[in-house]
């Protein structure tokens, strides 16, 4: 390829200079200045197997998504056909995603696509059958629409979670989408998986509703629950003995505002008792509504609803202007401080499920580390004395480019700020192995081609050309095989891939190119009579 | 130094009798063996559930834990010693809950042994996922065969390709049926395992059919079943020295490396024998059987 040695032997030393500058910080953490300002700044990114942390896959529940938003639509379009006179009956929303009614006659289909072509694009006709008085219809929300929905869905969520993520303080984490409707969640060294998980899969869909105090919520217990509203259950904290019971409620099922009128929230500490509560602060058209809805719900109770649950219910003295609130009930510091990051960071548009979960503890990572690198170490260290045995001076030659191997994987695991796995340093010890092979497959054919009587250039030349071919073979079967692995997703199997991969290619330079040139190098500058294979 | 003497000609070619029976039982031990387990023993990756890593900081038995955890929801998951003081509890049950892992397990140990032990590792994987999984391993595997097949099929001839993938299924088989016999779990890193395998013994496999292309253009006119035998024993020296080192580098992870890498470090060990030993006898016996079937001839030509 180049034949010129000094070329050769220069690219090989760019490359070792090069291994150098990417590997340096993660050798070094303590560069003097000035010299820290031109090296590279990133150490070897290390996998949550070996730095301790949570790995999480969760699921975003899309189909709630499209179900909150034909709910929506339902009640719209009650309104709207009442308003063209077009006569209905039993208007309802189905699972999943879908609204039924009856149509009082046949001319009224007419005027309830109108309705639908003037007024709701994503609601199409599904099925429309004729009965004794009229028609049965349901409505589903177009394909095109609905797909849209979801991806936006899931766009919003990450959002969200980033958002959240962001507020809470860790250092790397990784919010990444994955397949259709999920994301993975890579938080390094978190302590409290816990409190973690809470802070990212709360929906924190917070809700105004009225408590209906006009209707038994006893009767309601016993199931009849008056048209337009719901139960919810609220905790409320037993002040002498401190523990959490849930009381119900009988709530109106409208919510007159969200959590997206919201500006900021915070925590504030209430009291001189040291409650902790959070404290909310009303967008301007927020602020607004809530002096509206206040003064018009004088006397009557406000219920605070967070996920569904009741955090408190006072009664409205006055018109409140200036738009803020509080939610109160018996938090923690830490609860308060999670909670007021949620609310900030907005509601996720949909539930989501955790699928996966893995959360290893820093002392297992670091475990893993020394038992990694001890195997590493171990395992190189036998190879190269076996090479030095079994082939003398070729074997150190070869040694050479083995070492350089490890340092140049490890520098483009670094440079290209790629994830070192537990499994990924098994990938690099192998690929030692599997990196001798190609200097295995030269010296034989080298020694073949001696026991012929062929001079030590010839040798060498018919050598590296013989098995170059099949080094190449073998080292795409490696890659091909490797790169099989990563659709596994990110993770230590990927960690493992990746490395592998990185492994091979940089073998195939210092196995071939840079013992050739060490080899070049010493037939050109000493007279050797006899080569040492 | 020289560990296989130049100009060593052993017959391996007439002993492929013995390599089919050997091969032929090793293949029904192995399925027997996952048959008789019921199946492979799919870890969580696959199956969905829970593991916990528990460390202790002094000596306490499987049967001790299986005490403190009696009466909880982890009663009948499966406890099992990992390195010293230290236990993989493990269940079907995807505990994504923190609040139930706690009450389940924490406090239950807690009670039992104070505070004398470290929750390591907590891994739950729901059942969607496991099906996942279990899907892109099952693709990963049969897609690693097919590319092999085709890369050996274009760069030599078909019955080559042939030759190298029964080599690959068999080694596949029999590696599974160790990772059976020793009734460990089959997780993720033993299916990278294998998957590497399929890449790494396929390489033996491609050096001597390299030198059997080469041989046979030298010297056309011998029989190939000469010029497979000259060629295995030609490349046998690269053959076992490069099995040798592969497997000198695995046994130090295997010895080293862990107790979390120690399944994926036995899984390489049994396959590097198994791949080494199969690139000689399984992938030329195929290529010679479709010779004595006059199915084609041998390409005079690269």
């Amino acid at each position: 390829m180049f034949k010129s040695l000094k070329l050769r032997g220069a690219i090989t030393l760019i490359v070792c200079l090069g291994c150098l500058y990417f590997l340096i910080p993660t050798f070094f953490s303590n560069i003097p200045s000035p010299w820290d300002k031109y090296m590279f700044k990133e150490k070897i990114h290390l996998g949550l197997d070996l730095q301790g942390g949570m790995h999480l896959v969760l699921e975003i529940d899309t189909d709630k998504a499209l179900d909150a938003m034909v709910e929506r639509l339902s009640n719209d379009l009650k309104e709207s056909l009442m308003d063209s006179k077009v006569r209905f009956r039993n208007l309802e929303k189905m699972q999943p995603a879908k609204i039924s009614m009856e149509l009082a006659g046949a001319d009224e289909e007419k005027g309830l696509e109108n309705v639908l072509r003037e007024h709701y694009p994503d609601l199409e006709i599904e099925s429309a059958s004729p009965r004794e008085d009229g028609k049965f219809v349901t409505l589903r929300i177009n394909d095109k629409r609905a797909a849209e929905l979801k991806k936006l869905t899931v766009e919003h969520s990450l959002e969200t979670i980033r958002n959240r993520v962001d507020q809470f303080g860790i250092s790397e984490p990784e919010i990444i989408p994955e397949g259709d409707d999920r994301i993975l969640v890579q938080l390094p060294g978190i302590k409290d998986p816990e409190r973690a998980k809470n802070l990212i899969g709360k929906t924190a869909l917070l809700e105004f509703k009225l408590v209906d105090d006009e209707n038994s919520l006893d009767e309601a217990l016993r199931g009849n629950i008056p048209e337009g509203d719901v139960i919810a259950y609220g905790l409320r904290a037993d002040q002498s003995t401190g523990v959490r019971g849930s009381s119900p409620y009988l709530l109106k099922d409208k919510s007159l505002m969200t959590g997206a009128s919201l500006e900021t929230a915070k925590v504030q500490i209430a009291d001189r008792f040291g409650d902790v509560t959070v404290g909310l602060k009303f967008n301007s058209q927020g602020a607004v509504d809530f002096e509206r809805i206040t003064g018009e719900n004088i006397r009557k109770r406000l219920a605070i609803v967070l996920d569904g649950v009741v955090h408190s219910a006072p009664v409205i003295q006055e018109r409140i202007s200036g738009g803020q609130a509080q939610i109160t009930g018996n938090f923690t510091m830490e609860e308060a401080r999670d909670l007021a990051i949620v609310l900030r960071a907005g509601a996720l548009p949909a539930p989501v499920n955790i699928l996966e979960e893995r959360t290893v503890g820093p002392s297992l990572g670091s475990d893993s580390i020394r038992q990694g690198v001890m195997a590493t170490m171990i395992g190189s260290l036998l190879v190269i004395l076996f090479l030095i045995i079994y082939y003398r001076l070729s074997g150190a030659i070869a040694d050479v480019a083995l070492i350089t191997n490890i340092f140049l994987v490890l520098a483009i695991l670094a440079a290209f700020r790629a994830t070192l796995t537990l499994p990924g340093i098994a990938g690099l010890l192998l690929t030692v192995g599997v990196a001798v092979d190609a200097n295995i497959l030269i010296f034989e054919r080298i020694r073949e081609e001696l026991r012929t009587g062929k001079t030590i250039r010839i040798a060498l030349d018919t050598g590296y050309n013989r098995a170059f071919i099949t080094i190449i073979d073998t080292h795409i079967t490696g890659i091909v095989a490797a790169a099989f692995l990563i659709m596994f997703g990110t993770g230590p199997i990927k960690g493992f891939a990746v490395t592998t991969i990185i492994g091979l290619l940089a073998s195939l330079f210092t196995a071939v190119f840079v013992t050739r040139v060490i080899f070049d190098y010493i037939t050109t500058n000493f007279n050797i009579k006899k080569l040492s294979i | 130094m020289q560990l296989i003497k130049p100009g060593i000609n052993l017959d391996f070619v007439g002993k492929i009798k013995y390599a089919i029976t050997f091969s032929v039982i090793l293949i029904i031990v192995s399925i027997g063996s996952v048959i008789y387990h019921g199946g492979l023993n799919p870890g969580i990756d696959f199956a969905g559930g829970s593991v916990i890593q528990v460390k202790f900081s002094k000596n306490i038995s499987a049967d001790q834990i299986r005490g403190a955890l009696k009466s909880t929801r982890l009663q009948n998951s499966t406890i099992q010693q990992f390195g010293t003081n230290e236990f993989l509890i493990r269940t079907s049950e995807s505990f994504s809950d923190q609040t139930v892992l706690a009450a389940n397990v924490e406090q239950p140990l807690a009670a039992a042994f104070s505070k004398d032990f470290e929750i390591r590792r907590v891994e739950v994987v729901g059942s969607k996922v496991g099906a996942d999984f279990k899907r892109k391993a099952v693709i990963a595997v049969v897609l690693s065969w097919i590319a092999m097949l085709i890369y050996v099929g274009f760069r030599f001839e078909f019955r080559y390709g042939v030759g190298g993938i029964v080599a690959l299924v068999h080694d596949v088989i029999i590696t599974i049926g160790a990772v059976s016999i020793m009734n460990m779990e089959f997780t993720i890193s033993i299916l990278a395992a294998l998957v590497f395998l399929i890449g790494f013994s396929i390489n033996d496999t491609i050096v001597t059919l390299d030198r059997i292309r080469e041989n046979v253009k030298l010297n056309p006119k011998r029989q190939l079943r000469e010029t497979i035998n000259l060629s295995i024993n030609q490349t046998l020296s690269r053959t076992v020295l490069t099995s040798l080192t592969v497997f000198l580098t695995v046994l130090a992870l295997y010895l080293f490396g862990g107790a979390v890498i120690r399944d994926f470090a036995f899984a390489l060990l049994v396959g590097v024998v198994i791949g080494t030993y199969s690139s000689i006898y399984i992938a030329c016996t195929i290529v010679l059987m479709f010779e004595n079937l006059q199915i084609s001839k041998m390409k005079r030509t690269p």
